[in-house]
């Protein structure tokens, strides 16, 4: 499948949400306040496509993903920014989206593991930990995997990190210490982290591209 | 998390018309804010959005000095050739900081005005002063290994956690402030936070409505700037002890020295004890000691921290040495 038929795909899973999202808007039990009111309208625009939503202005964005868009590829895990899971790609850059607001990324670029490939068309980045082994569960993958896309275009724009002997330093080689440094906000509870480095580093030294 | 309403502010000065509503609190990265929402620590019932405002330049200053924009996120300041080659203590310190996707939302504003990470601050069954005025401070006596011990009060042991902030005292940044009638006033940094003294719910001199819409970065000092960073990771991590030093050395002899300790008090710490030990003295491991000495002399340790008085003391020994070898 090419990646447009990807995006077909991903669409098509969209629209089936569409009615099962309405269904559980409606469900959702609120007690303390009316069904609709102090709904919010926003467009997101997620892996390519405008998406607009009504929502409670608490929603955060990881919530918008996977209980109103039904991509439940982004993982919910520690839901306070410490684990990682969340990582998505707005406007190109990796953020927690469980620390992010909905309603504040209008008109946003939003990139989702179900963006970057799937599994007849795997980003390299997908089939390098894939190749490599890079996890054991699977469940803080595509948080590592957003994250591992996201920090390499850091390192090529030339982005110090703590793991950099000279900041001032024009460009970064990329080394295991550094790979390790920059990726420390995403946890893997099964520590394939050997393998996560391993599959990073090839991809950073376009073995895999 | 409770219900709230939102808005996205269209200039900066709506923004502060609209802050200066009951209940209501800016909004940025969200980092810390959303955080502390979810655990019903911070309860606002209005957020405003300032996060699209024209604030997100880093620009020259006519005193060779540089202009940093509340909005600038933290990773690109960290990253900004300017800083890196200038300033390069900022940049260490903000790359010390929380995680890259942590760094790529948060912005310079927020950073200033995160809260600290006491545990008992977090855990609304603990007493806190901070979070609730008059309830106590359950760290002293307490689980305290984190906490202060510089500037600390009966009320709060409680320590500001930035790294940002700390390289900032060192480079004595100015932080612009808009009022809510649009009066626009620069407060230095070290007079920009509070003591926690008896109240520790009052962290900066912001007046209500107030907003942050720049730091000023005056000319880079003379010297060579380094920020260190003692926790307990070697990354994604609070600093149980941090140092951002500036020294200049000329021919075995320190010039000038800039000492700001972070992760030991309420505010980041600067040392004027501490730069003047080493102001004229020979840059030898004696002098760094004494330095130490004179920079801790009046720290108090609550039990569980005691360990971080020497701790900060080799830090800076370390820090100052380092910094004087490749000066």
């Amino acid at each position: 499948m090419s990646r447009a038929d990807a995006g077909a795909a991903v669409r098509s899973q969209s629209e089936r949400s569409q009615d099962e999202r309405n269904q559980h808007q409606t469900n959702q039990g609120r007690p303390d306040q009316d069904e609709t009111a102090g709904l919010l309208s926003v467009t997101l625009n997620v892996n390519g496509q405008a998406r607009q939503l009504d929502l409670d202005p608490r929603t955060s964005l990881l919530d918008a993903l996977r209980e109103h868009l039904r991509l439940s590829g982004t993982k919910k895990g520690c839901d306070h920014g410490q684990c990682g899971a969340c990582t998505v790609l707005v406007n190109g850059r990796r953020v927690n989206s469980c620390l992010s607001l909905a309603v504040m990324h209008e008109g946003d670029e939003i990139m989702t593991i179900e963006g970057l490939g799937d599994p007849d068309d795997l980003h390299p980045m997908q089939r390098a930990f894939v190749d490599c082994d890079g996890f054991q569960c699977g469940y803080c993958t595509p948080g590592q995997i957003c994250s591992a896309v996201g920090m390499l275009a850091e390192a090529e724009a030339g982005w110090p990190s703590h793991a950099t002997a000279d900041v001032a330093a024009p460009q970064v080689v990329l080394t295991d210490e550094e790979i390790r440094e920059r990726m420390s906000g995403n946890i893997c509870r099964c520590a394939a982290y050997p393998n996560i480095v391993a599959a990073i580093r090839g991809i950073a030294e376009g073995g895999t591209e | 998390m409770r219900s709230f309403t939102y808005e996205r502010a269209a200039d900066a000065g709506s923004a502060v018309a609209a802050v200066s509503r009951a209940g209501a609190k800016f909004i940025s990265g969200g980092t810390n804010l959303l955080d502390l929402m979810k655990l019903d620590i911070e309860k606002p019932s209005h957020l405003v959005d300032i996060s699209r405002l024209p604030l997100r330049e880093i620009e020259e200053l006519p005193d060779g000095g540089l202009r940093i924009g509340a909005q600038a996120a933290n990773s690109d300041v960290a990253a900004d050739t300017r800083v890196r080659t200038r300033y390069p203590v900022l940049s260490e310190a903000l790359v010390s900081g929380a995680s890259g996707q942590l760094r790529n939302k948060a912005s310079t504003g927020g950073n200033l005005l995160q809260r600290t990470r006491c545990p008992y601050f977090y855990d609304t069954a603990a007493g806190c002063n901070k979070r609730d005025p008059g309830s106590g401070c359950s760290a002293i006596g307490g689980f305290n290994r984190i906490h202060a011990i510089l500037g600390a009060s009966s009320s709060c042991i409680a320590t500001h956690p930035s790294d940002m902030a700390v390289a900032m005292t060192a480079l004595e940044a100015e932080i612009e402030l808009l009022d809510v009638d649009e009066s626009v006033r620069r407060v230095g940094i070290t007079d920009f936070y509070r003591l926690p003294g008896d109240t520790p719910h009052l962290e900066t001199v912001l007046r209500p409505g107030e907003m942050i819409t720049a730091v000023l970065l005056p000319p880079p000092p003379p010297g060579r700037q380094l920020y260190r960073k003692v926790r307990d990771r070697a990354s994604y991590e609070f600093a149980l002890v941090s140092v951002a030093a500036v020294v200049s050395v000329g021919q075995g002899t320190i010039d000038a020295a800039r000492v700001a300790f972070g992760g030991v008090a309420h505010k980041p710490w600067r040392s004027p004890e501490a730069e003047a030990a080493l102001t004229g003295r020979p840059a030898t491991m004696a002098t760094y000691r004494d330095a130490a000495e004179a920079a801790l002399r009046d720290a108090v340790g609550q039990g569980g921290n005691d360990f971080k008085i020497e701790l900060a003391k080799r830090t800076l020994c370390r820090t100052l040495a380092q910094a004087a070898r490749s000066s």
